[in-house]
Parts: structure tokens; C-alpha cells; sequence
């Protein structure tokens, strides 16, 4: 089977409504460990329902992303850049899952209630402990500084595919290429969605 | 499509779109989180201004010295047509509670300040959680936390004589008459023998939101039942967890909750005015400590009393000293329990000076 050229339409909507959404995030969450105004307090409350809802549409991409296969690096990408560029991927993936996972279980470790209402709260993941506390607060601070800087680097890297190389990289995540291609793991039991979308498919590429 | 073999036009300028794009991202994150405004007020300056006597490991960077109890609240529904929240309703709520000395030092006499503070944490049976911090005086120094911050650098140890610098504290107070009300309580206020004669008041407003979603702007503290208030024995300087030990011993100790309703025009947001005496003021229910513990090992030593943990029927009001002690209780929490954790970079216990088991 031929790797589609773009990404499926749910992915790059998903794509950009998080990188919205962890963007916000990293910089409510900077924001209101460094702040004693009122804001700290509306930050705080945003932070939780936010970071939830992160963590379940990565959960949905994760699923799109193995349901849909993603286009293939070009093939002159030097080998190095190949790596960095899959390797970067799985780290924001994984930044994306564990950090409303450790902030989940930081609060929990700190016998703090889970709003993310004022009347809807999360059940504890993790025992009240202040060592472990203190273990998943750091982590959660420099795994977000982490997170920053890879989004920095896959920013910059996208724009470099974009204006330096100029290959079919970005478009394929923007307006560029239709997706093209059959799931990577077509199954029956999911025909009314099969039919759905092979109602928006096009043709195969020229 | 593209054509590697074919270098862009202004391959200079493109390289500086990126640079450009990234280094804007990365000014606004640095902006944000306050490296390019090190004169903002940040909870971590306000903790290291209440360190400045020095860091005594695991424990609280204010109110260091203290003791767990534990008990519960009997609610009794008279606060229920004003807050919707289930613990005023009749029956009980568990408690795990904190009686304290203000101040940074876990070592200092009992005897060293007229201030005794009662911190509390209701775990209401539907999973919220009510926490309340509550301090034996009637009203708050000051009403920003930028004020609070200039009281802690007036009143900060003096290099050449290890003490306060009375001058500058008289400057401070100068400049901010609002703390009157608080100056004239501590004229008069002597030390209590004893934690369970104190009434404590939460200090700032608070909103309690009804079944029909209307706000009620309130204030409360606890009034002891124990009437035998007393001054302080001189000469001994940790007669406090005795006294309530030996009264523990005796039988459970009991305040009632008293919550005060606001008039139209009442201040929210300033915690150095009180509100006048004709307020209608509700008995809420009754809270009964019936045991103490060492703060080292009970379960109080692992609870952050931010007083913004509060349950669907209470809300913070616009007092501006609530976020900043959240901001603040937060960063203490931290840097206590990453020093219980022995994390990289935590204060370590100079064993050397160690006073307590």
C-alpha cells in the first residue's frame, strides 16, 4: 500500500486545536506558579478542566494516528533529521499523555480535591504522600519546560520544511494534500464509518 | 512540489522567519513566567522573604511550629439556606486540623507572640474538601499582598544585629495606617496558655452560594466553648501542646462556627476592616477536636491549608490576600515536602543543630 501524502483531515484538526490547547496550557501554567494576583486563582481553575481535556483528545489522536497512517518523511531527509524528527513526535506523544497523568497523580499525592468545576472532581490516582508529592510536582515543572522546548524545536522544524526545504512536510499537516489512502488497519467491524469516509475520499494521487 | 536541488530565494531572510518565530514564542513564555519582570512579586519571593530568619527543613515556611488534631464537624443546617454545600447541612464531616504559632521558626516560645492560628480541612462526604486557615486576631495587618511583602522586608533581621530594625518597622506601619485596626488588638492582646480558648477568625471574605446560585458575602471564625482563657505561663515556651494534650486528655474540645453575613457596602476585599458588630451572625454547627498529634507524624504534616480549597457552595470573594496565600501556601508546600523528599537542590537538615527527635 502507497503512505498518503497528507494526514487525514481529523488528524490535522486535532493536530491544530491541540497545539492551541498545549500552547494555552504551558503558558497558564507558567503564569500562575509565578503570580500572587487574583489571576493565579482563574488559572488554576482553567489548568485542571484543560489539561483533562488534553489528555483525552490525545488519547482520540493516538487512536487516529494508528487507525490512519501518517505520510512518510521525504526520502532525501538525511538520516539524522529522520531520527530527530520521529523521535521528537514520540516524545511529544508521550508529554502529551503523562503530563495530565502527573498532574493528575501530584494532586492526589497531595491530598488536594481534583476540581475541575466547582462541583466535578476527579477520584485520587495516586496515595496522599508528600515525598511522592514533591517527586511529581518537579517532574511536572521540567517536564513542561521539556514540552516547551520540544514544541519550540517541532515549530522550527516545521517552518524550516515549510520555507528552507520547502517540501511537501508542512502542507501535509495544513491545506495542503488530501488524504489519500485506505486506514492502516482497514477491520470490518467498523463499516459505517468505512462508508463514511469513503464518501469523502478522492482519488488516488496522479 | 519542491525541487531540492533548487536553493530558495533570500534563503537569509527565511532563516531569520524562523529564528524570529521561535525566539517570539519563547520572549512570551520567558515574559509569562516572569524572568524578564524579576521585580514582580512571585510567591517565591514572598516565601523567601518569610525564610529569611533561616530554613529549617520539612517545615513550614510561616506557622512552623504546631501540632495535628483531628475531630469533626456537626453541621446543623442553619447556614444551609445561604450555601448549598453539603457540609452544613446536619450531620458530620471528618476534620483534620492545625493549631500553630505564627512565624518561620518551628523552635520559637510559645510566649514570643500573642497570635495563635487554627487551620482546618473538612472532607465532605461527596469528595470536595473545605480548608480554611483561621488566625487568633481580629483583623489582617495589611490588604495586598505587596504590602504584606514590604511588612516582611521591614521586619526582616537586621545583618548587623540579627534583629528586627525597630526604625524600619515604624516606617512601614507609618506608611500604612490601615493596619490600625490590627496595632491597637496587638497593644492589648497577651499570649493564651492555651490553644483551645482562642477564638479564630478566617480574616478574609468569603462568598457562600445558595440552591438558587445567589451570592452571600460572609466571614467566620469559631468560638470556643472552653471560657478559661488565661495568659501564659512565664519560663516555659512549649506550654501550648501540653496544655491542649492535658485538655484532650480530659475530653473533646468544641467551638461553634459562627458565620457572619455581610451587609450591602461591607468590604470584601480588605481584611484590615472589621465589619460592624450588628452583622446577623449564624451559628453554623459545632466543631469538636477530640485528639492531637505531633505535627512530625500526624495527618495535618501533609496538607497544604490553602484557604482557596473550597467546596461547590463557597467561593473566594475579590479579597486580593486570598490568591497570594494560595500562591504562597503552594510554593511553601514544595519546598517542605521536596526537603522531606530529599530531592536535588531541596534544603537538607543540618543534622548539627537538630533540636527536636
Amino acid at each position: 500500500m502507497n503512505a498518503p501524502q497528507a494526514f487525514h483531515p481529523l488528524a490535522r484538526l486535532l493536530h491544530w486545536t491541540m497545539a492551541l490547547l498545549i500552547l494555552a496550557m504551558l503558558f497558564v501554567g507558567v503564569g500562575m506558579v509565578t503570580t500572587v494576583s487574583e489571576k493565579h486563582q482563574w488559572l488554576l481553575a482553567l489548568h485542571r478542566p484543560l489539561g483533562a481535556a488534553i489528555f483525552v483528545l490525545a488519547l482520540i489522536r493516538i487512536g487516529v494516528r494508528l487507525r490512519f497512517k501518517p505520510p512518510a518523511l521525504p526520502a532525501d531527509m538525511p538520516a539524522l533529521m529522520q531520527f530527530v524528527a520521529h523521535a521528537s513526535h514520540w516524545v511529544l506523544y508521550g508529554l502529551m499523555l503523562a503530563m495530565p497523568l502527573i498532574g493528575w497523580a501530584m494532586l492526589s499525592a497531595g491530598g488536594y480535591p481534583i476540581m475541575l468545576g466547582h462541583a466535578w472532581h476527579l477520584p485520587p490516582i495516586a496515595p496522599a504522600n508528600g515525598v511522592l508529592f514533591a517527586w511529581l510536582r518537579e517532574a511536572h515543572g521540567y517536564l513542561a519546560y521539556l514540552f516547551f522546548l520540544t514544541i519550540l524545536g517541532h515549530m522550527g522544524a516545521a517552518l524550516f520544511h515549510a520555507l528552507i526545504r520547502r517540501d511537501e512536510v508542512f502542507p501535509s499537516m495544513t491545506v495542503g494534500f488530501p488524504h489519500q489512502d485506505a486506514p492502516a488497519e482497514p477491520s470490518r467491524n467498523i463499516a459505517p464509518d468505512e462508508s463514511g469516509r469513503a464518501a469523502e475520499a478522492t482519488p488516488p494521487s496522479a | 512540489m519542491s525541487d531540492p536541488s533548487r536553493k530558495p530565494p533570500h534563503l537569509l531572510w527565511r532563516w531569520c522567519a524562523i529564528g524570529a518565530a521561535v525566539a517570539l514564542l519563547a520572549v512570551a513564555f520567558a515574559y509569562v513566567g516572569g524572568w524578564l519582570t524579576p521585580h514582580r512579586l512571585t510567591p517565591q519571593r514572598i516565601v523567601d522573604a518569610l525564610q529569611s530568619g533561616g530554613v529549617h527543613p520539612g517545615f513550614r515556611r510561616n506557622h512552623a511550629k504546631g501540632v495535628c488534631v483531628a475531630g469533626y464537624f456537626e453541621g446543623n443546617g442553619a447556614a444551609s439556606p445561604y450555601s448549598k454545600s453539603i457540609v452544613f447541612a446536619a450531620g458530620r464531616t471528618p476534620v483534620v486540623g492545625r493549631f500553630a504559632l505564627p512565624g518561620g521558626n518551628p523552635y520559637a516560645p510559645d510566649g514570643s507572640v500573642p497570635i495563635r492560628s487554627f487551620a482546618l480541612r473538612f472532607a465532605l462526604a461527596n469528595g470536595q474538601q473545605w480548608r480554611t486557615g483561621m488566625n487568633s486576631m481580629p483583623v489582617f495587618p495589611v490588604s495586598t499582598p505587596e504590602a504584606f511583602y514590604e511588612q516582611l522586608q521591614a521586619s526582616q533581621p537586621d545583618p548587623a544585629t540579627g534583629k528586627p530594625d525597630p526604625a524600619r518597622i515604624k516606617a512601614f506601619f507609618a506608611a500604612h495606617p490601615e493596619a490600625g485596626a490590627f496595632l491597637a488588638w496587638v497593644k492589648t492582646a497577651k499570649p493564651s496558655a492555651s490553644y483551645a480558648t482562642e477564638s479564630y477568625s478566617a480574616l478574609d471574605a468569603f462568598y457562600f452560594i445558595d440552591a438558587k446560585g445567589e451570592r452571600h458575602a460572609v466571614r467566620w471564625q469559631v468560638v470556643p466553648d472552653a471560657k478559661d482563657a488565661a495568659p501564659g505561663p512565664a519560663g516555659d515556651t512549649d506550654y501550648l501542646a501540653s496544655d491542649l494534650r492535658t485538655r484532650l486528655a480530659a475530653g473533646p474540645q468544641r467551638w461553634h462556627l459562627m458565620v457572619t453575613l455581610a451587609a450591602p457596602g461591607d468590604p470584601t476585599n480588605d481584611a484590615t476592616k472589621v465589619w460592624p458588630n450588628d452583622r446577623t451572625t449564624i451559628d453554623a454547627g459545632t466543631l469538636v477536636i477530640e485528639s492531637e498529634q505531633p505535627q512530625e507524624s500526624g495527618a495535618c504534616r501533609d496538607i497544604n491549608y490553602d484557604p482557596t480549597v473550597l467546596p461547590d457552595g463557597i467561593e473566594v470573594s475579590d479579597d486580593p490576600l486570598l490568591a497570594a496565600r494560595s500562591a504562597a501556601y503552594a510554593s511553601s508546600y514544595l519546598r517542605r515536602t521536596s526537603e522531606e523528599a530529599k530531592l536535588p537542590g531541596a534544603a537538607r537538615a543540618d543534622t548539627s543543630k537538630q533540636e527536636q527527635p
